[in-house]
């Protein structure tokens, strides 16, 4: 393990880091630009950048801590349904539905934390998908709250009024508000990591027994980041419902669950930019794939179990174990 | 009355599905994923060779045709697997589930399958009696039959020994010279059985489709979760309780009958985190 | 088996690098058009995956096969017409996707497809806010031509009303007054189940009760054992799909349909397909079949259908696909122009000639909600019925015989100035 060199992604690497970090935000910042002339829509981009918050959250807890959670759809889905919950009988305020969705998302993690910390390892991810379902079926049972198997509809982006205007969301400017968010995840992340807590995080991850002699409430370190990662998931969520225009079930369904957590492996569970990276491959596979056959599900499984088998380090890791030899 | 008896036969279901992936998870430390897909395929196979074969010719042959599929996977996919983190197996079988699900769809068809039954089997055994018909009354004894050969299989037999003492501990008997390559095969193909089996059951039940074994497999891991990781007889008895728990919230307030699942789930972490019969510190 | 449809979909640049690793298994099909003129495209969203995926594929079938007929006889304004699929899962949220995929990247002209009411809800909302058209082939909520109607919408298939009324007045002279209901718990199986109670208590009948099941349940007993202990003349199971299946499978095992007539709303070709022999029973109402003797058209439909796909005879989702694709080139070349209101104007009143409507009477999209009316085929499943055989047309019924009007349905139509 060369867990030691992630763990600080700031202090060593130095200047050719911060270049390519660059780099990448003035990509981003471009996107409406390039990337139609590439043959991709802004939509695409929106919906690969609301992945990798949800991942990035879900990375807190999956690649730092070690835990294995196989269920953060479900607070995904909260942060959608609160959302369009909120549009529809609170107030048609875009910031308080984005809010209130990872409100919602939040207090589910911090309820959840506690019963399923009580397990490690395998029986932690069983655990996790487990009360994933419960919410998936609360979903689709309350019928007069939620729409049921329909799903929530009936709300859209409202204009976001800033200083008395009233900007109207297109797709080009939501997409800029979802940068915008992502970037604040990040940097709240980047801050995360480089703390003391963040350190204590990656203890947890490489050497739990230790943690425990040592006087740590190993526990409570691990509900933490489980609660932490479930807000910024649920922001992911909120900001989905508004990309759509409804939330559904299927947000909070294990499938998606499972598609977190390759996002993640895919990209590089130990990188900081894995997520992000897995996100970006895996949402244009997906739109790809299922645009062009009928057996896309095939292949989707196939980049599964080739990542498993030959990209357990993921993309990231991968190239940096290249670049080290 | 009624309802409990119900909830009893899908609690079967569970239950059968959950001693399988119990095993899998105990002796292999992978959580099969791909269980459910294992399940249709079982019942699927049942289906192309029943014409030849007949009912119990099916409910014979066609489980071991899951198994050797099963086989194979388990030597190409996940024998790498062995002894890494957990999550890559789960992703793998993640995934395999999907592809598998694919195959099914391309192969069968995406329109459901009428598998039939015997037509002794599909009529109500007394008119006061008329929710036990021949073929609920067989899927128990199939189900008991078989729960008590295995249980039978682990106590009394040379590998079955093996696979409760590598259940407890892998590394000293492979110490002994124990070829637990042999024994992790034997006993995930033992585990695809019972799913094959779950799925031809459960195709004489329901509708077959390619999705037949979603439905089944999260009740199953709760089965696990209730009855305790590691406790074969806590997996069937967890799929049982639950089972039951589903069929009775059903007919008293039908909307809470999944949730009430893993309401149980909860409080059972909650009051005996480790499960009924689950033993502490495994697999953690 | 793959792709027979999705002609021509070339991605260039960062699609083609993502995608580059299985590229070598994707086989583009042949364009059988001169190259030169730019298609006009419609873009078709059906689930191909999931629970729906065999209704959705006959939809696409049905689509395609009329795309062809429409590109012999000269496109669309002289050009080509290409159909674009997509899969929506059956579940809203990859459908919207794939709208928005199809409409800032293809740039179809047109949308149509849905097999659910929840996708065709939400691509009605996400067409109006794109100012495009939309034809529901097969997600039948009343509100989607009711109260939550708009200007871009239509609908081919039929509303849960009309599905309800379709076969009411035979079932209740044929086998009694007194009836049990067992209705999936979400908003169309509510929807089936109150249009039935309502014609039920006006006729002077009575519902013993209602058993809810949810949507996805495997078990039907505990839902079968009340019905049996209200001893009603008829039991009505408003399941689809997967569901329906399930609980005819049990209630015969339970040997309910030797006490009681088992019937129902909407049915399908592909559920009575999928049950075993002892389970094809009871009443139920079709949207259109492929046997009406003496329907002009028909029978070179059917041939030419079994002649593409293995044999398999035109189910009323083909029809639906066939009919919707059909009718958006008629009314392009009647408007003479893509332009959504335009097209949309010409749609209204637009009357499908008789070898696109395939069944007698006058089949038209009425102008003041865009609902199609056509004819509803109630009837019965005939004991031991075989493919292709498995109903039983008792009568034709006029859908604007039964219909509500406009005004009832609660639809009332703003157009964008």
């Amino acid at each position: 393990m060369s867990a030691s060199i992630e763990t600080k992604p700031a202090a060593a690497q130095g200047s050719a880091r911060m270049l390519v970090a660059a780099g990448i935000w003035v990509l981003l910042l471009l996107v409406p630009l390039w990337l139609p002339a590439l043959g991709g829509y802004t939509d695409l981009a929106t919906r690969a950048l609301i992945y990798a918050i949800a991942a990035s959250g879900l990375n807190l807890v999956l690649g730092y801590t070690g835990g294995l959670s196989f269920g953060h759809a479900a607070y995904f889905g909260l942060g959608a349904y609160g959302a369009g919950l909120c549009l529809i009988y609170i107030a048609p305020s875009l910031p308080l539905a984005i809010l209130a969705g990872t409100v919602l998302g939040g207090i589910a993690g911090i309820l959840v934390g506690p019963m399923a910390m009580k397990r490690k390892g395998i029986y932690f991810a069983m655990i996790t998908i487990a009360f994933g379902q419960m919410f998936y079926f609360i979903a689709v049972r309350w019928n007069a709250l939620t729409g049921g198997e329909d799903g929530l509809t009936g709300f859209s982006r409202v204009p976001l009024h800033l200083g008395g205007h009233a900007i109207h969301m297109g797709p080009v400017r939501f997409y800029y508000l979802v940068l915008a968010l992502f970037a604040v995840v990040m940097l709240v992340l980047w801050q995360i990591l480089r703390s003391p807590l963040g350190h204590s995080f990656v203890a947890v991850r490489e050497n739990t027994t230790r943690l425990r002699f040592l006087g740590v409430a190993v526990d409570k370190q691990i509900w933490v980041a489980f609660a932490i990662s479930t807000f910024i998931t649920a922001l992911a969520g909120a900001l989905n419902a508004l990309l759509t225009g409804f939330a559904s079930p299927d947000n909070l369904g294990w499938q998606l669950s499972g598609s977190f957590v390759v996002i993640c492996v895919l990209g590089g569970m130990r990188s900081y930019w894995g997520p992000f990276l897995g996100a970006i491959i895996f949402i244009v596979a997906q739109d790809y794939l299922s645009s062009v056959t009928q057996n896309w599900m095939s292949f989707i499984g196939l980049i599964f179990v080739l990542a498993v088998l030959f990209f357990p380090q993921g993309l990231l890791g991968f190239i940096k174990g290249r670049a080290r030899s | 009355m009624y309802s409990a008896f119900n909830g009893l036969i899908v609690g079967i279901f569970y239950a059968l599905m959950a001693l399988g992936l119990s095993l899998i998870l105990g002796l292999n430390g992978v959580i099969n994923f791909a269980h459910g897909t294992f399940m249709a395929l079982g019942g699927y196979l049942a289906f192309t060779i029943e014409p030849y074969v007949g009912f119990w010719g099916s409910l014979i042959l066609a489980p071991f045709g899951a198994v050797v599929l099963g086989l194979l996977v388990e030597r190409i996919l996940i024998r790498p697997l062995y002894g890494r983190d957990p999550l890559f197996s789960l992703l793998l079988t993640f995934g395999l589930a999907m592809i598998m699900e694919d195959l099914i769809r391309t192969i069968w068809g995406s329109v459901g399958q009428p598998f039939a039954l015997p037509n002794y089997l599909n009529t109500p055994l007394s008119a006061s009696l008329f929710f036990l018909t021949g073929y609920r009354l067989v899927l128990i004894a199939i189900t008991i039959l078989v729960t008590g050969a295995l249980f039978a299989v682990l106590r009394y037999t040379r590998i079955g020994i093996r696979i409760r003492a590598g259940n407890a501990d892998l590394e000293t008997i492979s110490a002994m010279g124990v070829n637990i390559f042999f024994l992790r095969a034997a006993n995930f193909g033992i585990g695809i059985f019972l799913a094959g089996l779950a799925g031809i059951l459960a195709a004489g039940q329901l509708g077959l489709s390619p999705s037949i074994g979603s439905s089944l497999i999260m009740p199953s891991f709760v089965a696990i979760i209730v009855g305790g990781v590691g406790s074969l007889i806590g997996s069937v008895l967890g799929g049982l309780i639950i089972g039951i728990a589903s069929g009775i919230t059903a007919a008293f307030f039908p909307v809470a009958q999944e949730v009430v699942i893993y309401v149980i789930m909860a409080v059972v972490l909650v009051l005996r985190p480790r499960g009924l019969l689950g033993q502490e510190g495994l697999f953690e | 088996m793959v792709f027979k449809n999705t002609a021509s979909l070339n991605r260039r640049g960062l699609l083609k690098a993502g995608a580059a690793a299985s590229a070598s298994s994707l086989i583009l099909p042949e364009v059988s058009w001169a190259q030169s003129e730019s298609p006009v495209k419609i873009g078709n969203i059906d689930p191909r995956t999931g629970t729906y995926a065999a209704l959705g594929e006959n939809q696409i079938r049905g689509a395609t096969m009329a795309v062809d007929e429409i590109n012999k006889k000269g496109g669309i304004l002289g050009r080509p017409v290409q159909l674009l699929v997509e899969d929506s899962q059956g579940l809203p949220g990859p459908a919207v996707s794939k709208a928005q995929k199809m409409v800032s990247q293809d740039k179809v002209d047109f949308l149509m497809g849905s097999v659910n009411s929840a996708v065709s809800a939400s691509l009605a909302q996400f067409s109006s806010q794109h100012n495009l058209l939309y034809i529901d082939t097969g997600g039948h909520a009343d509100p989607i031509t009711g109260k939550n109607c708009t200007w871009n919408t239509f609908r081919t298939c039929s509303t849960t009303w009309l599905e309800t009324a379709a076969d009411f007045d035979l079932l209740y002279q044929k086998f009694g007054k007194k009836w049990f209901f067992i209705t999936p718990d979400y908003a169309f199986g509510h929807s089936l189940h109150d249009d039935y109670v309502a014609q039920l208590t006006k006729a002077g009948g009575v519902s013993l009760g209602n058993a809810l099941a949810p949507l996805g349940t495997t078990d039907f007993s505990s839902y079968l054992i009340q019905a049996r202990a209200a001893k009603p003349d008829v039991l009505i199971c408003l399941q689809a799909g997967d569901d329906l299946v399930n609980v005819l499978k049990q209630a015969v095992q339970f040997g309910m349909n030797t006490q009681m007539t088992i019937a129902g709303a909407q049915q399908e070709l592909e559920v009575l397909e999928a049950l075993p022999p002892a389970a094809r029973l009871g009443w139920w109402t079709f949207e259109w079949y492929w046997n009406q003797p003496g329907v002009p058209h028909l029978e070179e439909f059917v041939a030419a259908h079994k002649a593409k796909y293995n044999g398999k005879v035109p189910t009323a989702r083909t029809w639906f696909g066939y009919a919707s694709a059909h009718a958006i080139a008629l009314a392009a070349n009647q408007a003479k122009s893509l332009d959504a209101l335009k097209v949309v104007r010409a749609l209204e009143g637009l009357v499908l000639p008789p070898e696109v409507a395939l069944q007698p009477g006058k089949c038209y999209y009425r102008a003041e909600d865009h609902q199609m009316i056509a004819n509803m085929f109630p009837g019965n499943v005939p004991n031991g019925a075989t493919y292709p055989n498995l109903f039983n047309v008792a009568q034709t019924v006029p859908s604007g015989t039964i219909a509500k009007s406009p005004a009832e349905a609660g639809c009332k139509l703003v157009y964008p100035s």
